[in-house]
């Protein structure tokens, strides 16, 4: 049974070890400015489009549901606040995070796992870089920064198609969406909580991705293996701390 | 045996192991100022391991391992930084970074070692001298994917000794190329050992490239490999030593090694060409 349970205990120790160390980082020199910009153009620019896509087809049906579900209650008209809450609590930061996950976890993991298996890791150490500064950390702070921000965009595309949905198939007006929407979210819970989410998923799964990477061994193969690890491991961890989060939140009395 | 001298790199019985598994057994050797090292051995044996364990990038289990007489098994990895700074390796497969120029990964060491102090304009200057002393003058935007292996590893000769390191390692500088392409790489080790007065490690399989490395010397003034013997020694030795299994069977000069008996420690030699 102890066997059993040694192999992910040293793993978690090694994760932990090197969230401390790519976050401890971020206030040491030297910085790689450029690297993280790169990374930033890299994860968040690179994900615009898929993330502005999944945004709006959840706000479509996200809105074709609660309508549905509304009606029962002659209260179509309060779609907009539907929308509003379960995309910007639930739907913008978790269903961007799993799509960051499937792009730029494995990304990492395969980028990093094929620079492992190629010694490029190791030459990166003989000469004279900690490549946890160099390569985790400008990818730990690139999606920790460009996830809240390409979730807020999910979030406002995903309103604009149920403000599609609402003036084409459940005849409201744009004031009567808009009105409803607007007003539906919290500041101090909704946009928090709809901004902590992504942070920390970003951080996750870019810790992952680099986590997998970074321990590939067997060639061709373990980059293959490092890279679905990672995207299975980033999809569980996403959720399970979605849960955490939102019982946090719930739990002090927010909506 | 050179007792008065300072080793540059001393083992002192180290052993390593991977995950339970040992890849090193009790390992003891001293390599001094000057000296060329050609470790023989099966793959498995624990070549690349001694090499990586005298960068400490592997860390011992036990023993100790010494580079200019400073001990570094028990340093942390940010204060080996200074101390690899002096030290050349040449990877297996080359271990270029494939998003980098050749220019760029030539440079590499020079922008980033701290201990190096190289001004910025000095840094082109360096990196075009270090290449074309490897004969790649041409390729400086050029990326390595888009060399062929011999000229990849030309290149990552270049970055290993561009910083002008007093001890360079070169794990297996002549695996899965041509025989001439193998020539030309050996030939160049041996150009710049002679030239620059370094201490080298050869690790290698091929018992020809220990041959050429223990018995050529560089001659400068005409450019090219001259015989070392017949009186043209070059002052300085080259050590054999064989790995089987993680442990050091063999270590002596060339004559010791082709009169040993040893079974495994022969079937080196016999495969001279």
């Amino acid at each position: 049974m102890l066997d059993l349970l040694k192999g992910p205990a040293i793993a978690a120790e090694e994760f932990f070890t090197l969230t401390g160390r790519a976050l401890r980082n971020i206030f040491r020199s030297p910085h790689y400015s450029a690297d993280i910009i790169i990374q930033m153009d890299t994860i968040g620019v690179g994900s615009f489009l898929v993330i502005v896509l999944v945004g709006f087809f959840a706000g479509v049906v996200m809105a074709l549901q609660m309508a549905h579900a509304l009606r029962s209650y002659g209260q179509v008209s309060k779609t907009g606040t539907l929308v509003a809450i379960t995309l910007a609590r639930e739907l913008g930061p978790v269903l961007s995070a799993l799509m960051m996950a499937g792009r730029n976890a494995t990304g990492i993991a395969s980028e990093l796992g094929s620079m492992k298996v190629t010694e490029q890791i190791d030459a990166m150490r003989a000469l004279g870089t900690d490549p946890v500064q160099k390569l985790v950390t400008p990818r730990v702070v690139a999606t920790g920064v460009m996830l809240p921000m390409l979730t807020v965009i999910a979030d406002f595309v995903g309103l604009f198609g149920g403000w599609l949905v609402a003036i084409l198939f459940l005849g409201l007006t744009s004031v009567q969406y808009w009105n409803t929407a607007w007003r539906a979210l919290d500041w101090k819970d909704d946009v928090l909580q709809g901004l902590l989410k992504p942070l920390v998923f970003g951080l996750t799964l870019s810790l992952i991705g680099c986590f997998y990477g970074l321990r590939t061994t067997g060639g061709t193969q373990g980059v293959g293996r490092a890279t679905t690890q990672a995207m299975v491991a980033s999809a569980v961890f996403i959720l399970i701390l979605d849960v955490m989060i939102t019982k946090v939140f719930v739990g002090q009395g927010g909506g | 045996m050179k007792s008065s001298e300072s080793p540059i790199l001393r083992f002192e019985k180290v052993s390593v192991a991977f995950d339970g598994v040992p890849a090193l057994i009790d390992v003891s050797f001293a390599a001094y100022a000057s000296d060329t090292r050609v470790i023989l051995g099966a793959a498995g044996s624990g070549k690349t391991v001694l090499l990586k364990t005298a960068l400490g990038l592997a860390r011992p289990d036990s023993g100790q391992v010494f580079i200019f007489e400073k001990r570094i098994d028990n340093l942390k990895e940010r204060d080996l930084i200074d101390i690899r700074s002096q030290v050349g390796m040449l990877f297996q497969e080359s271990a270029l970074f494939d998003s980098l120029t050749i220019e760029e990964n030539v440079a590499y060491p020079l922008e980033n070692q701290r201990a190096i102090h190289c001004p910025p304009e000095q840094i082109r200057p360096r990196v075009v001298e270090t290449l074309e002393f490897v004969e790649l003058g041409g390729t400086l935007e050029k990326f390595p994917s888009e060399l062929s292996g011999g000229m990849r590893r030309r290149a990552a000769i270049a970055r290993a000794v561009v910083t002008g390191p007093r001890l360079v390692l070169y794990d297996s500088p002549t695996a899965g190329l041509d025989p001439i392409t193998a020539h030309t790489i050996i030939e160049l080790l041996i150009k710049h050992r002679d030239v620059a007065h370094t201490t080298t490690l050869v690790v290698t399989h091929r018992y020809q490239d220990g041959n050429l490395v223990a018995n050529f010397r560089y001659n400068s003034e005409q450019g090219r490999l001259e015989p070392a013997r017949n009186g043209n020694g070059r002052g300085a030795r080259t050590i054999f030593m064989v790995l089987r299994e993680g442990r050091l069977v063999f270590e002596g000069d060339q004559e010791q090694l082709e009169s040993s008996t040893d079974e495994y420690v022969s079937k080196f030699v016999k495969r001279r060409e």
